[in-house]
């Protein structure tokens, strides 16, 4: 079960609003599909994106993933730590895995974003 | 109903929680408890393998050599009973049909192991060059093959088996009883480490995988998939069919030279590669590390004097060397330790150095094929 609150892509990020700001990263479901992460790359602060851009990418050992922003947003914080230990992912993917924060620059496009029971709902079907 | 052949291991990998993905037209274990992990413990302990998609001939007849020497590169008149060779299938004009194993029962019987995708196309292959009659017998469904990898494979494997594993030099073979089922235990491999390769009948396949498990288990043994398979092979430079070569690149520029012998009897492929050999050859497989950050792919172009020069054959992290790692095709006049170039990964740049290969030699033991 994927945690209340939190909203959730098609693509696997999660979004956790606080203000109107949100930190961004990758679902436990997400990590698992990936293995192993060795490596991430993250924008730099005052980088904007529109809603479903690519905002970096991560890779394990066996294969590479693009990172797609959940909602438009300016990103005000990264997760540093992550450059050198981007195991943190794998191992809390919704705690100290979180890859970046934002400044959202249009909080209506929350709307169109999954709830913990419409991903788990998604990931299970999405399985079969 | 899968489209996926499935080995006869199947339902035990998924009682393991293996992931399994298609591979080569089979649904394959990629991993059971994460690629490092399953890797870390072939190189410090040992690793169970089910690769029993791999597709197994067998050679018989008066005729046999004589049909191997001819559809194979290297000189399978060099082995003796009991023996094993790395070798290959070549085009007329050099390139690669495949490469695979030779093992040597006797005299009039051989065993062939190939690429699981390319089993239908070598069957055809040795088949329409069967000029003398050999009995061709395909028997890949039957036979389930175990690879138990890692400095602590014979002490695994030893109270398993009624055959003295010392005995066993690397690419020789013996056949014995493991876990009371008749098999042909191999000292060959796909990791670099040492270890063995038991092949047998596909009905008593759980029993053995289960007998390995059961025994390897407290030494540290780990099952483990394809995408370890992949980095230990990478890491001790040996080539994947398909992707380092294939019907397009020739023996000599992926660096086979040693398992092509000019000196034999014709086979195919001789003249082409005799000339080439004469000419020297215009491009090479070579082995680089990266010198950022980044991870080269497979199929990532890789760039020589800001030019396309040709692409990632394997590219991977190091799992053993945190350096990361890959092979790719460059002109030969650039293809010289040390010198660098770039590739190009994704929507950057990214600078990597010719380096020595294997990237990886195990410390002692047997040497590496």
């Amino acid at each position: 079960m994927s945690p209340d609150d939190l909203l959730y892509t098609k693509e696997h990020e999660w979004l956790r609003i606080a203000g109107d700001g949100g930190a961004v990263g990758i679902t436990d479901h997400a990590q698992e599909e990936l293995g192993d992460i060795v490596y991430i790359e993250l924008p730099k602060v005052g980088t904007k994106f529109d809603s479903g851009e690519t905002f970096g990418s991560v890779e394990s050992v066996k294969a590479v993933s693009e990172l797609y922003i959940p909602v438009s947003g300016e990103v005000i914080e990264v997760n540093e730590e992550l450059g050198s230990a981007p195991e943190r992912i794998n191992d809390d993917p919704y705690g100290n895995g979180w890859m970046i924060r934002i400044r959202l620059l249009n909080k209506n496009e929350t709307a169109d974003l999954m709830s913990a029971a419409e991903y788990d709902e998604y990931t299970s079907q999405e399985k079969e | 109903m899968s489209a996926y052949k499935r080995t006869p291991l199947h339902a035990v990998h998924k009682a393991l929680g293996a992931r399994l993905v298609p591979f080569g037209g089979w649904e394959m274990p990629v991993e059971y408890s994460g690629i490092a992990k399953e890797h870390v413990a072939v190189r410090t302990a040992a690793g169970l393998f089910d690769v029993s998609h791999m597709g197994e001939f067998e050679i018989r007849g008066p005729e046999a050599l004589d049909l191997i020497q001819f559809v194979t590169t290297n000189d399978a008149s060099k082995l003796v009973d009991g023996q094993a060779q790395y070798s290959a299938l070549a085009y007329p004009h050099g390139t690669v049909v495949d490469d695979l194993l030779i093992y040597r029962h006797n005299a009039e019987h051989f065993m062939l192991v190939v690429n699981a995708a390319n089993i239908g196309k070598d069957l055809e292959w040795i088949t329409s060059h069967n000029r003398s009659d050999a009995s061709i017998e395909n028997i890949s469904d039957e036979i389930t093959l175990i690879a138990v990898q890692g400095p602590k494979a014979r002490d695994i494997l030893q109270p398993l088996t009624n055959v003295g594993l010392t005995g066993i030099e690397y690419y020789y073979f013996a056949q014995a009883r493991v876990c009371n089922v008749d098999a042909i235990v191999s000292r060959t491999g796909y990791t670099g480490e040492d270890g063995f390769e038991l092949y047998f009948s596909a009905k008593h396949s759980e029993p053995v995988w289960n007998g390995l498990l059961e025994v390897g288990t407290p030494r540290g043994l780990l099952p483990a998939g394809l995408g370890a398979r992949n980095t230990l092979r990478l890491e001790a430079r040996m080539l994947l069919y398909g992707n380092d070569m294939d019907g397009t690149t020739t023996l000599l520029e992926a660096g086979l030279g040693s398992i092509v012998k000019f000196e034999k009897e014709e086979f195919i492929g001789r003249d082409a590669l005799s000339k080439q050999k004469q000419e020297g050859v215009k491009r090479r497989l070579i082995g680089f590390e990266m010198l950022g950050r980044e991870i080269a792919r497979d199929h990532y172009p890789v760039l020589v004097d800001g030019r396309e020069a040709g692409h990632v054959t394997s590219g991977s992290p190091s799992i053993t060397l945190k350096k990361n790692i890959g092979l790719a095709y460059l002109p030969a006049d650039r293809a010289a330790i040390g010198a660098t170039f770039q590739v190009q990964v994704r929507n950057k740049l990214s600078e990597a150095k010719i380096v020595r290969t294997p990237f990886y030699k195990r410390k002692e033991g047997h040497e590496s094929r």
